[in-house]
């Protein structure tokens, strides 16, 4: 009776979602308030309904009722109660619904905090959600119901894959979704904007609050997986360029670029157009990865579904997205284009250049991922592009990037002298420069020129956001705004992320070998003594685990345990991990398997700095969501100060 | 020109040489990193480059797995059904690398003919078959049907055997 309800709140659901489709976008064209009005019930409504069919989904699961098929396929009555949860999400059906409640979710939020929007332009943002949500619903209805009854019922389910059984994964994908159904909002602002004709810069403002949000859940779901990668799938590495990440990181890098132009806009009402485009083009891209991950056309480490019925609609849905909003775009975006003159030394071109850069960071990406896909797809050749091709691009292209997220923070708006510059400028070049040779020559084992590019980027980009928040506060004319200090945090957590990258990537060490009871091997500092392998039964699973010393200069610094695991309801094994964590450096050690004479095989990292790669992205996600505690004031006069206030400084 | 025509082109210019240089990175970057895929029939009738990685896929033999003693070295064969192919690596190996399993490899031919990998992928499910080994699966499934046919035909297996040197030429 459960799944019923179900299932019939996901079509009542649906019902609202068209209601909200049309009704409020008639009543913009009409200027009837009454219609409009409607907006925010029918987003509540709408809301509400599939927050039920979610819960009745996740009741499915908590009492086992494997009379639903989706149930029976992805949880069995051994999983500990919290993976029973997390396994709605599992797998393709689920993960659907969850996402179509995130995107109502955001729905309801845009429909109760829009006060600086007329109410045409909420009215028609809210109607373009509804049509996002139709697509989404009926994608769900008609290709993937997770409420589907099996007409015999089966007595124990099929386990969730044993990786995902994991506190990680549990909350990567809700994160993720998050971010990626939140560039939606960005979108149905872009479209609105296009049919209302007129972009005014306290809208980009709105705008780009929503857009930090989306982008910061983007953020720590992308840090997630990573990290759940290092640690659950049991190599070591934290990132493989698999196209199922490329697919988190393609609107990560437009979102990235959308919030520095709707800054740009924000703040000087230039660039409307190209933000348009961003916002559009963000969307897209999150719908893009829907379609790479769940119609299973990938070759990849984490694509868990296959069927061409979904993948079709996928397809045909991004379709009609992509090419009635670029259509759109084509036809009106000359209307609410305002060009405002400004010098080729300022903050605007700066901003211009790196969302250049990072569309060619996109565009890389892109390349790389449906490429092979296409020539595949066409029966040309089967390939594929590996790490060394986005490394090898990503790279130069992240030096300019670096250079010119510096240089901004010291440029004013509008107009800049470069001889004055110079002069704001030397301190934060001469401590990264010092840094950037220093550290390497003194701390780190050896001395490498790519540890000195990367640490100058890092420390280049870090001082010069700090001097510039420091300078302006020592001046004492204005306190530093929420704005500064989170923008600052972002950038300086981009930093910390490069750092890590850097000094990971060139100081790693790896190795696979073969250790018998007794016997030691050397990394660094580190000695890892192999004690024994021990048997043992926990819960749903058998595991071997093994018993490693490490001693750092001889000295006993911890023991790790990894872990061979068997699975009861599955016979697949699995490695886990024994990770001794620190700020400097993780030593990792995995076991491989059994050979001859008690040996076995053994996996010894040691991999220094891995850690600042997700402490800097809970850094920029931190930021971005300080900048939105800044207090809305009167937009008119906290433009003319803080132009005064940046002229002055 | 004007000065801000000027600033204008400049702009534009700046842009456009960028823009070239990106391309031309990436297009660089690109062809020097192709792996292309190759079943292991395709290997054994000289199709695979001999001078560069690829990724060789297939199902490995029943019984042809075989460890050297005091080292993490492992031998075994992968096949399409039709031709095997000898596999040489130095490592652990993935969790669920059995035999049996449709799995890819990362690497090179050797002198001697044989695959020396450095990277194998198996992926996280037991029921998995990655795409590429389905496919070349399929091919020889088909191309056994043909040769099963024609054995009829002729009566005799000799001409399955003449058959199959046909095709692998």
């Amino acid at each position: 009776m459960i799944p019923e309800i179900g299932l019939f709140a996901l079509i009542l659901g649906l019902a609202f979602s068209f209601v909200l489709a049309s009704v409020p976008l008639l009543g913009s064209y009409k200027n009837h308030s009454g219609l409009m009005q409607l907006a925010k019930p029918a987003a509540i409504g709408q809301f509400l309904f599939l927050a039920l069919s979610f819960a009745c989904l996740i009741y499915a699961f908590t009492v086992d009722d494997f009379s639903v098929k989706y149930v029976a396929s992805n949880s069995n009555t051994q999983l500990p109660m919290i993976f029973k949860v997390s396994a709605t999400w599992g797998a393709h059906e689920g993960s659907l619904l969850l996402w179509a409640l995130i995107l109502t979710t955001w729905t309801l939020a845009v429909s109760l905090f829009s006060k600086p929007l007329p109410d045409s332009l909420n009215s028609r943002i809210l109607s373009v959600l509804g049509m996002v949500s139709i697509g989404f619903i009926l994608f769900i209805l008609l290709t993937s119901n997770p409420f589907e009854r099996l007409i015999e019922v089966p007595t124990e389910g099929r386990s969730l894959n044993p990786l995902l059984q994991d506190i990680g994964l549990a909350i990567h994908p809700p994160v993720l979704y998050m971010g990626y159904v939140g560039m939606a909002v960005a979108f149905a602002f872009a479209v609105a904007i296009l049919l209302e004709g007129k972009f005014e810069m306290a809208w980009a403002r709105w705008a780009k609050g929503w857009t930090i949000v989306a982008w910061a859940f983007l953020t720590i779901g992308i840090a997630l997986g990573s990290w759940w990668a290092y640690y659950e799938l049991g190599w070591g590495g934290w990132w493989f360029w698999d196209p199922v990440e490329n697919a988190s990181l393609l609107p990560w890098i437009v979102a990235t670029a959308l919030i520095h132009s709707l800054s740009i806009t924000a703040n000087r009402g230039s660039f409307q157009s190209w933000t348009l485009l961003l916002a559009i083009l963000a969307f897209s891209l999150s719908l893009l990865g829907t379609f790479l991950v769940r119609s299973g056309v990938l070759t990849s480490v984490h694509a868990f579904t296959t069927d061409p019925s979904r993948g079709v609609f996928i397809l045909i849905f991004l379709v009609i997205v992509v090419g009635s909003s670029l259509s759109l775009y084509a036809s009106h975006a000359h209307k609410v284009t305002k060009r405002k003159p400004f010098n080729p030394v300022s903050k605007e071109t700066l901003l211009l250049l790196n969302n250049v850069i990072l569309m060619a960071m996109m565009a890389t990406v892109l390349l790389g991922t449906l490429y092979p896909l296409i020539l595949d797809a066409l029966g040309l050749a089967k390939l594929s592009v590996g790490a060394p091709y986005f490394n090898s691009v990503m790279l130069p292209l992240t030096i300019p990037l670096a250079l010119f997220m510096g240089l901004g923070f010291a440029t004013y708006w509008r107009e800049d002298n470069s001889k004055r510059l110079l002069q704001r400028l030397w301190l934060p070049a001469v401590s990264s420069l010092l840094i950037a040779f220093l550290i390497p020559l003194l701390i780190l084992p050896e001395f490498s020129g790519l540890a000195v590019i990367g640490l100058l980027m890092s420390s280049w980009i870090a001082f010069s956001a700090l001097h510039w928040l420091l300078k302006e506060n020592s001046a004492g004319l204005v306190k530093p705004s929420f704005q500064k200090i989170g923008s600052v945090m972002a950038h300086i957590g981009f930093a910390v992320t490069l750092t890590g990258i850097t000094i990971t990537s060139i100081y790693s060490i790896e190795k696979d070998v073969r250790l018998e009871p007794g016997q030691s091997y050397q990394i660094n500092q580190y000695r890892f003594e192999f004690v024994n392998v021990k048997q043992k039964q926990v819960d749903n699973y058998l595991a071997s685990e093994g018993h490693i010393k490490v001693y750092e200069d001889g000295i006993p610094l911890t023991e790790l345990h990894p872990e061979k695991r068997t699975y009861l309801s599955q016979a697949m094994p699995m490695t886990e991990a024994g990770i001794d964590a620190q700020l400097s450096r993780d030593l990792f050690v995995a076991l491989g398997e059994k050979l001859d004479n008690q040996a076995w095989s053994v996996r010894l990292q040691y991999k220094p700095f891995v850690r600042w790669i997700w402490l800097g992205s809970i850094l920029m996600a931190l930021g971005g969501v300080i900048t939105l505690l800044q207090r809305r004031k009167n937009s008119a006069v906290k433009n003319t100060i803080q132009s005064q206030a940046e002229k002055t400084a | 020109m004007s000065p801000v025509r000027k600033k204008r082109f400049y702009m534009v210019l700046l842009l456009v040489v960028g823009i070239s240089i990106a391309t031309f990175l990436i297009v660089q970057a690109f062809s020097q990193n192709m792996m292309f895929f190759f079943s292991t029939s395709e290997v054994k009738q000289g199709k695979a480059p001999k001078d560069r990685e690829f990724r060789l896929g297939g199902l490995v033999v029943e019984g042809s797995v075989k460890r050297i003693p005091k080292t993490l070295t492992v031998q075994f064969e992968l096949t399409d059904s039709i031709t095997p192919v000898s596999v040489e690596y130095t490592g652990i190996l993935p969790d669920l690398f059995r035999e049996g399993q449709g799995i890819i490899a990362k690497g090179q031919l050797n002198a001697s003919g044989v695959f020396v990998a450095s990277e194998v992928l198996a992926k996280h499910d037991e029921n998995y078959m990655p795409p590429e080994v389905a496919d070349s699966l399929a091919k020889a499934a088909k191309i056994n049907a043909e040769n099963a046919k024609n054995a009829e035909k002729a009566g005799s297996t000799e001409a399955i055997s003449e058959s199959i040197k046909e095709k692998s030429e």
